[in-house]
């Protein structure tokens, strides 16, 4: 499959998120915009990293590491998703044990 | 020790020392430590001056010593040098001797000041010697310039001594700015001296001078130039047209300050410098002129407004004014010995006529004014007999001091030019004239003042009268250093003393006959000019001046003159500055910064409106274009 179509599915996916962020005012839907944005860039690195691979092997790459490091990075990014997740609800908790909502534009308090 | 040479800097850090104690003890040190110290100082300063000067006699060549070097920078390296050689041996014993017995004098005169600023008085003073040293020893002429700074300073310093008094500051400023003006084109000529001998060694600028370096050398334009920036510097410190009118307000500060620096020393700076550069001068003939001719009108001008003064002090000071433009003649003339002996003798005798004037002015009671003397020789019998003597110095009678200084300068102007020997010699009749009727309005008739005056009256002090004694006696005996061939054969020890540093000039084209008979019409003609002022001002009445005597004692409106050319509208132009410039221009600036930012940040702080949305809408929104720039630059 060429690369191509993974490219056009991730900005895709990049920009549902981007607009989802942008346009919703619900935390939690925000909160997912931006995990798949994050998911749209990890996609994009496993197809990176294979079409790498596959360059390589053509080339003659003995060891078959070519291209390993994108999907390491991968990994690196659903760790730091998975993190953030955790602190990221557990604010939107507490927001809304505060404020009894997750409407974002009623935390306008970083202008004080 | 053998050799005085190798301590020579003692004699400047001395005077120093007695600043800093002097200095930083004024409020602890109890008045008589205070006058020991002081007068302590340059009293070693004195004898250390003596043993140099026996031991740079017949020195052909000058001792320099060297200590550290004050400017490095690039090729440029200005070393902190003294030199020492005949010239500077001569006028250190007229500083350290003079200052020493006007300290002497003023632990009398001042005595009647709070301890404390007796301590400020005698610091400055020795501050002023130490500086007076330092122009005198410099090696170059920067090491001259930071003592020509320093004397400047101190002179501000002691004429602004009594700062309450608002004329006393005005007079003081006056002093200090006149003499800035000199001193910027004294640094202007440094300047140039360095960009075209690359150091400022004395030495060294007259090597070039003389055409002994390869590959440097002066035009006849860089002389010319350099010379007159040097002249203008001489006029500020000397007093000279045009910038002599501070030198009588200068008369502000206590008397001893007037005799040692308004007369008899810092005052002299322009010719000692003149005198040093005296190879520079010798080879432009246009400067020496211009030289001669400013002096000969201040000696001129000065003596006219001497003629009517009425304050004693304002009398001497014209005084200073007019010898000093003799001695600038006799440098314009190129007899630098006769204008170095005229500024020994004038020390003796016009440091003796301050000091008397100082005398009188102790027994009036702080009366400056002659028109309320009268008198005084029956009460102030020493302050009359030695200030006769001033008088007789200063008006050139032989066989005492002044006469062979003047004669010495009469007589090189008349070689030089009949117009300018007639004009010399009729300022030199002023000159006893007016010396005289100061004498005769000061000590003869009856007595003008009040009662209480008079009844105060006493001859001063000990401390005050030992000093003018002394003086006295070297105002009559100081002329025998340089008596005139014609009298004595080698009798002109002075020049062949100074001959090494100042080349004897060879225009003596004057019979002896012709000699004899310059110096015997101007003493005749002082002899009746004396005469004249005695029956004139024997028994002086008080009258106002009228006609031209009015513009005299107005000192011919020159200060009027200056006010308004110069003084007023440097105000107007400042007031133009004040209330319209600044007004319009600079606070429209500097209050339209301040609201332009106001107005910015008033407009950015709507971009922080706390709503999370809208800072990542902006942050894609500049991400994008920063993106699209990219993109299409890289295209």
């Amino acid at each position: 499959m060429p690369i191509n179509n993974y490219i056009l599915l991730s900005i895709a996916l990049f920009c549902i998120g981007i607009v989802g962020v942008l346009t919703r005012r619900n935390a939690i839907i925000i909160f997912m915009c931006i995990e798949l944005m994050l998911n749209a860039v990890n996609l994009l690195l496993v197809a990176f990293s294979k079409m790498h691979a596959r360059a390589a092997l053509l080339a003659g790459d003995v060891n078959g590491t070519a291209g390993t490091d994108g999907q390491l990075f991968v990994f690196f990014i659903m760790v730091v998703a998975a993190a953030e997740v955790s602190v990221g609800l557990a604010i939107i908790v507490m927001m809304y044990r505060n404020i009894h909502s997750v409407d974002v534009n009623f935390l306008n308090r970083l202008k004080h | 020790m053998q050799n005085a040479l190798q301590i020579v800097y003692l004699i400047p850090l001395l005077p120093l020392i007695g600043f800093l104690i002097n200095g930083l003890g004024r409020k602890y040190l109890p008045k008589p430590v205070i006058g020991v110290v002081g007068s302590g100082v340059i009293l070693a300063s004195f004898i250390l001056s003596v043993w140099v000067f026996m031991q740079v006699k017949g020195m052909p060549v000058p001792y320099i010593a060297s200590y550290f070097n004050f400017i490095s920078v690039g090729d440029l390296k200005i070393p902190f040098a003294f030199q020492v050689d005949q010239l500077s041996s001569l006028f250190l014993l007229i500083i350290t001797g003079v200052g020493f017995l006007i300290h002497v004098y003023s632990t009398s005169y001042m005595h009647e000041e709070k301890a404390e600023h007796f301590g400020r008085y005698f610091s400055y003073l020795n501050l002023f010697i130490f500086f007076m040293l330092l122009l005198v020893m410099g090696a170059n002429y920067v090491i001259m310039f930071i003592g020509w700074e320093g004397v400047g300073l101190c002179s501000y310093l002691l004429i602004g001594y009594w700062f309450k008094k608002t004329e006393y500051n005005k007079a003081a400023n006056k002093a200090f700015i006149m003499n800035r003006i000199g001193d910027l084109a004294f640094l202007i000529a440094i300047f140039w001296i360095i960009s075209r001998v690359g150091n400022v060694n004395f030495s060294d600028v007259f090597a070039v001078a003389n055409g002994e370096v390869e590959f440097r050398k002066f035009s006849a334009t860089d002389i010319t130039v350099i010379t007159l920036l040097l002249f203008i510097g001489a006029t500020g410190k000397s007093a000279q047209i045009p910038l002599y009118t501070w030198l009588p307000d200068a008369m502000a500060g206590p008397t001893p300050v007037s005799a040692l620096i308004h007369a008899a020393t810092m005052v002299t700076a322009g010719i000692y410098m003149i005198a040093r550069s005296n190879v520079l001068y010798s080879m432009s003939h246009i400067t020496m002129d211009i030289v001669a001719y400013t002096g000969l009108a201040t000696a001129l001008l000065a003596a006219t407004i001497a003629l009517k003064q009425n304050d004693i002090k304002k009398v001497l000071a014209y005084s200073t004014v007019s010898q000093l433009g003799f001695m600038f003649l006799a440098l314009g003339t190129g007899a630098y010995v006769a204008a170095v002996f005229h500024v020994m003798t004038h020390a003796f005798f016009k440091a003796l006529l301050f000091l008397g004037s100082g005398s009188v002015i102790h027994a009036m009671s702080g009366e400056q004014d002659i028109r309320n003397m009268g008198g005084l020789s029956k009460k102030l019998k020493i302050t009359f007999w030695t200030f006769v003597i001033g008088c007789i110095a200063i008006a050139g009678i032989p066989p005492f001091s002044g006469f062979f200084s003047k004669d010495a300068i009469l007589l090189s102007a008349f070689v030089k030019s009949p117009l300018l020997y007639g004009v010399a010699l009729f300022t030199a009749l002023l000159t006893a004239f007016y010396m005289f009727r100061l004498l005769f309005i000061t000590f003869t008739g009856t007595f003008r003042g009040t009662h209480e005056q008079a009844h105060h009256l006493h001859e001063s002090p000990a401390g005050m009268t030992l000093p003018l004694i002394i003086l006295a006696i070297l105002s009559i005996i100081g002329g025998f250093v340089g008596v005139p061939e014609v009298f004595m054969h080698g009798g002109d020890r002075l020049g062949q003393f100074l001959a090494p540093v100042i080349k004897p000039n060879e225009m003596h084209h004057v019979s002896h006959s012709t000699e004899y008979l310059l110096m015997g019409l101007s003493t005749a003609l002082v002899l009746v000019m004396i005469a004249a002022a005695w029956f004139k001002f024997r028994n002086y009445q008080r009258k106002e001046e009228t006609g031209f005597g009015k513009v005299l004692e107005n000192k011919w409106y020159v200060d009027e003159l200056y006010d308004k050319i110069i003084v007023q509208p440097l105000h107007q132009l400042g007031g133009f500055f004040k209330s319209v410039f600044e007004v319009s221009v600079i606070d429209t600036l500097v209050n339209g910064v301040g609201k332009a930012v106001n107005y910015g940040s008033r407009q950015l702080r709507l971009l922080q409106s706390g709503q999370v949305g809208s800072y990542v809408l902006l942050m894609v929104l500049s991400m994008i274009v920063i993106f699209a720039v990219q993109f299409f630059i890289r295209k």
